[in-house]
């Protein structure tokens, strides 16, 4: 086996895809961790002009008076498109340029990888289509309309639920035909060798910067970094460069509605795949899924369309198991309740994803937090107001605006 | 290349001209219609019968057998059932299990793919494929195929290079599955070219070549065989044929003379040929 993470990782995908595994395997290899041709230069100065890297690592004052710590923010909402996600989407397919492909796929939950792929797809002059569960196109519109207006073709995907776990499976399909000339720009730290580590390796430039700011700033290193987790690439771009140091990583999942599981419906109401998960093969990777009994994909769920997956990237969860990450749930209300606290307080609207890192300050313990923590906000709300203000009201969340500004519905009816 | 370890009865069904080995999903819409379609496959003239048994994410499947897998997972579809509807089913023909790993891996109570492997055995099982299982990873199936007398089918892709044709062909025993293009499962109106340049590096293995994916008709199942084959694998255009009935409320005896009727399309025109001189 090859590309293993402890009991993870693995390459479980058919055949026929197998050729273009080995030869991404040696473009990485030969591009990224070797730098030829000067790539990992390129794609410095690119993720610098085009994506505004790097980002800057910001004291939350309000936050800090709160929980009566140093609460520092490594704001990712900042970087081009309004999410970490470019970097790898950058990373990937000027990766597929040097390797001489001639077009691009990818799939997205949020939109926010689709976007990221879309804009770094124009930016490189590739041809790019993006698959997008039919349910996602329709809570994460204005993503949709950013990929079309980047020229990317949307394709939704009607499938199931229609959310993250069946747009991967539908870009597999079309990689499964398209291989010969096509890279599949997968969105996050999961599937099959070597795109756990490929994703991995694009996104640790965020601590890389965040470990080199805070130490510039206060001089020490943070007792803790907390990260949301849905496949895993912020968490794993948030935690790498830490893992080696006397720091305590906290990946926050969805929790959902509920922890509990309804196995005979197929649905587990969470997407808390670290914290609830079996070993199980997923997408091309032996990991952590949310399966029934007899090994059947349970349908998750989560208020953000990002986190609402049943598998968990294999080297996250080999982390988890080995005791150096530690894995935590927030349900939808206290994520909602965290977009309003960090707009209110911070000036911040932050993606309903980073969200759950931002609710878990309220439940964690004093020694969980420490004196010192970094918070990476993943990316920024724009997308999810819609959502935002429709949940928060459906669930009297306290924090919620009220939108009295604008004219009453013409038929006086609820229409979103 | 390896000699199977025992007798295999997969590889001796092609020993009598060439084969025909057609694809359902097993449950598909329901348990009890299945059985009789799959026996409706035999009357029809199958060699070997492959057996799907449904997982919730086939990334290798086209729409119609996606399709067929939603039914039957509707259908109440679970690997228990699964080895039950093997043990009810009276055909005598070697049957092939397709299936995802995952469903292998969590079957009985501990990990690995031996409890599913030793189950299989005992329900009558002949052969297993799994299509998200190339062979870095088959090592643990294979050997459990091994000590349970089963075959362990491998899939050669258009894409699969010298190298790991090989290793593909050195784990495998009962046939060797051609992919005949590109893609995923999905019926065709032509065969593609890609077919007879796989199978022209095939010609010094020993076991049984079968090509699938994309064979709908008899016209098609004709020109594999004589591009070289051993036998043709057909699968979405039967399971059409089921989704068809399924979709019009059609009785399951209708629905089952149809598939004969489809069976004996394809088996006709291969067995003509092989009485050509
Ligand atoms: C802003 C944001 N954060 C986090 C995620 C979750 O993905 P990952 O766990 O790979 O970082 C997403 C996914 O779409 C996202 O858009």
């Amino acid at each position: 086996m090859t590309g293993t993470f402890g009991r993870y990782g693995g390459q479980y995908v058919p055949e026929a895809l197998m050729p273009a595994l080995t030869e991404l395997k040696g473009a990485y290899e030969q591009y990224v961790l070797e730098n030829a041709d000067g790539f990992m230069d390129e794609f410095h100065e690119r993720m610098r002009s085009f994506g505004g890297r790097p980002t800057p690592l910001q004291r939350a004052d309000a936050l800090s008076d709160r929980y009566d710590t140093d609460v520092y923010l490594k704001r990712e909402d900042l970087v081009h498109g309004g999410a970490h996600k470019l970097t790898n989407a950058l990373g990937q397919v000027l990766l597929a340029k040097y390797m001489g492909k001639e077009r691009i796929i990818a799939e997205t939950g949020a939109g926010q990888h689709g976007t990221a792929t879309a804009m770094a797809a124009a930016h490189l002059d590739m041809p790019c289509e993006i698959y997008m569960g039919r349910t996602d196109t329709n809570r994460q519109r204005p993503n949709v309309f950013r990929m079309r207006l980047n020229d990317a073709t949307v394709t939704p995907v009607d499938v199931g639920r229609g959310t993250l776990k069946e747009a991967i499976s539908e870009a597999m399909r079309d990689w499964a035909q398209s291989v010969e000339t096509t890279h599949y720009v997968i969105g996050s730290v999961v599937g099959p060798h070597p795109f756990p580590k490929l994703v991995r390796e694009f996104q640790s430039v965020i601590s890389e910067e965040s470990r080199r700011q805070i130490r510039d700033r206060t001089g020490s290193l943070p007792t803790s970094v907390v990260a949301c987790a849905g496949g895993g690439s912020n968490a794993m771009g948030s935690f790498t460069t830490f893992l080696n140091d006397d720091v305590a990583l906290h990946a926050v999942e969805a929790g959902g509605e509920s922890l509990t599981v309804d196995a005979d419906a197929g649905v587990a109401p969470n997407s808390a795949t670290l914290q609830t998960g079996s070993e199980g093969v997923l997408h091309g990777a032996r990991t952590r899924v949310l399966q029934d009994e007899h090994g059947q994909i349970m349908a998750s769920h989560s208020v953000s369309a990002g986190l609402d997956y049943a598998g968990v990237g294999p080297e996250l969860a080999h982390l988890v198991d080995a005791g150096r990450v530690s894995a935590h749930t927030v349900d939808d209300e206290t994520a909602l309740a965290g977009v309003h606290r960090l707009s209110q307080t911070e000036g911040i609207i932050p993606a309903l994803e980073t969200a759950h890192a931002v609710g878990w300050l309220e439940e964690a313990t004093e020694s969980q937090l420490g004196e010192q923590i970094v918070l990476t906000v993943s990316g920024r709300g724009d997308k999810d107001l819609e959502t935002v203000l429709e949940e928060s009201t459906r669930r009297n969340i306290p924090e919620t605006p009220d939108m009295d500004v604008f004219d009453p519905p013409a038929n006086g009816g609820t229409d979103a | 290349m390896e000699e199977p370890m025992h007798n295999s009865a997969i590889t001796a069904a092609f020993d009598t001209g060439p084969a025909f080995v057609p694809y359902l999903t097993a449950g598909d819409p329901t348990f009890e219609a299945s059985l009789e379609y799959v026996q409706a496959l035999e009357r029809g003239g199958a060699s070997v019968i492959e057996l799907g048994l449904p997982f919730s994410e086939p990334i290798a499947e086209g729409k119609t057998i996606q399709n067929a897998i939603s039914r039957s997972l509707e259908g109440g579809m679970t690997p228990v059932r699964f080895f039950k509807f093997l043990e009810q089913l009276d055909v005598t023909v070697p049957l092939v299990c397709m299936t995802y790993y995952n469903l292998i891996y969590q079957y009985g109570t501990h990990d690995g793919p031996r409890p599913f492997v030793e189950r299989a055995a005992t329900a009558g099982l002949d052969g297993i494929i799994v299509p998200d299982l190339p062979a870095e990873e088959a090592g643990p199936l294979h050997s459990a195929c091994q000590s349970h007398g089963l075959d362990l089918i491998t899939i050669v892709a258009p894409t699969t290079t010298t190298d790991r044709l090989e290793r593909l062909v050195s784990l495998c025993s009962g046939y060797l599955y051609v992919q005949a293009r590109l893609g995923v499962t999905g019926a065709r109106s032509d065969v593609s070219e890609q077919t007879a340049a796989s199978l022209d590096r095939l010609t010094d293995i020993e076991l049984p070549v079968a090509v699938g994916f994309g064979i709908s008709s008899g016209e098609h199942a004709r020109t594999v065989i004589e591009s070289g084959a051993d036998g043709v694998i057909v699968g979405s255009a039967l399971v059409e044929i089921i989704g068809e009935g399924h979709r019009a409320g059609d009785s399951p005896d209708m629905v089952a003379q149809r598939l004969e009727a489809k069976s004996r399309e394809i088996t006709t025109a291969i067995t003509k040929l092989q009485q050509q001189p």
